[in-house]
């Protein structure tokens, strides 16, 4: 198989938890056709998995009936996936998570989502739907080579 | 689509003669595994269980809602004077611990064997 960037796979998912692997897989294969490292696909496929989950539950608000729609593209050295569903948007940044407030129950021991997608991707954008037309939508870039920023 | 969580505890010996209850997970941590990592945790007797390794080897997938249930344990186990420590860590999740700061309240081993030798 010839891996021509600028090629594009769209999954779509319905909101329901577990169907997140369906594209972190998907995710996962396309990196792996590219030639990214183990250590950059393992990035790649929490970050995926988070950002689809949070579209399923803010986004879409667990209703299955909705679908969460992932766009991966290959571009030279690096892979760009869009998760876009029917909510509002995210507040961004997210804040680092603070341990020592979880373990004392003053922040939820939940919420760690969007921290991990900053933390493991290159770059990433939320984007907030400003007509009833529009998704809101997550955007990941993730590099071949990290140090090649 | 959710691959059915097991766990299996067994009791071990560390390298210093304590006992050490295994709690070993299989399959998925995520949002739908609060019973099998809180509740097989809880269900354990506080007094008698103070050193808990909980073993990641056979975990197929991990999510940050898996990881919140990881927390809530270590919570509860820092209140009731329980050691938490982890092993079987992909290299990868051992990072994502590491990020949010787990390193801080539970020690991570790379395998039971490299864990009950410092136990």
């Amino acid at each position: 198989m010839t891996v021509t960037s600028g090629s594009k796979v769209e999954v779509r998912l319905p909101s329901r938890l577990g169907f997140e692997k369906v594209a972190m897989s998907t995710a996962a294969g396309m990196a792996k056709l590219m030639g990214f490292s183990e250590d950059r696909i393992e990035d790649l496929k929490t970050a995926v998995a988070e950002a689809c989950i949070n579209a399923m539950e803010h986004g879409n608000q667990m209703n299955a009936s909705v679908p969460v729609s992932v766009v991966l593209s290959m571009k030279p050295n690096e892979l760009e996936v869009k998760v876009m569903d029917n909510g509002a948007g995210m507040e961004v940044p997210a804040p680092a998570p603070d341990i020592d407030r979880k373990m004392s129950g003053e922040e939820e021991a939940r919420g760690m989502g969007m921290f991990l997608i900053q933390a493991l991707v290159d770059e990433v954008e939320w984007v907030s739907a400003t007509g009833t037309d529009e998704q809101s939508f997550v955007r990941l870039v993730i590099r071949m080579n990290k140090e090649s920023e | 689509m959710q691959t059915a969580n097991k766990v299996s505890q067994q009791q071990l010996t560390g390298a210093s003669g304590q006992q050490i209850t295994c709690l070993r997970f299989n399959g998925d941590i995520s949002s739908v595994s609060r019973d099998a990592v809180v509740g097989t945790y809880q269900a354990l007797d506080k007094t008698a269980h103070k050193r808990i390794l909980l073993d990641f080897k056979g975990v197929e997938y991990l999510n940050s809602s898996g990881i919140a249930l990881v927390i809530q344990v270590l919570m509860e186990a820092s209140k009731s004077g329980q050691t938490i420590a982890i092993c079987g860590l992909t290299p990868h999740f051992t990072k994502v611990f590491t990020m949010v700061g787990i390193t801080k309240y539970a020690t991570l081993y790379p395998d039971e064997a490299a864990a009950l030798s410092a136990l």
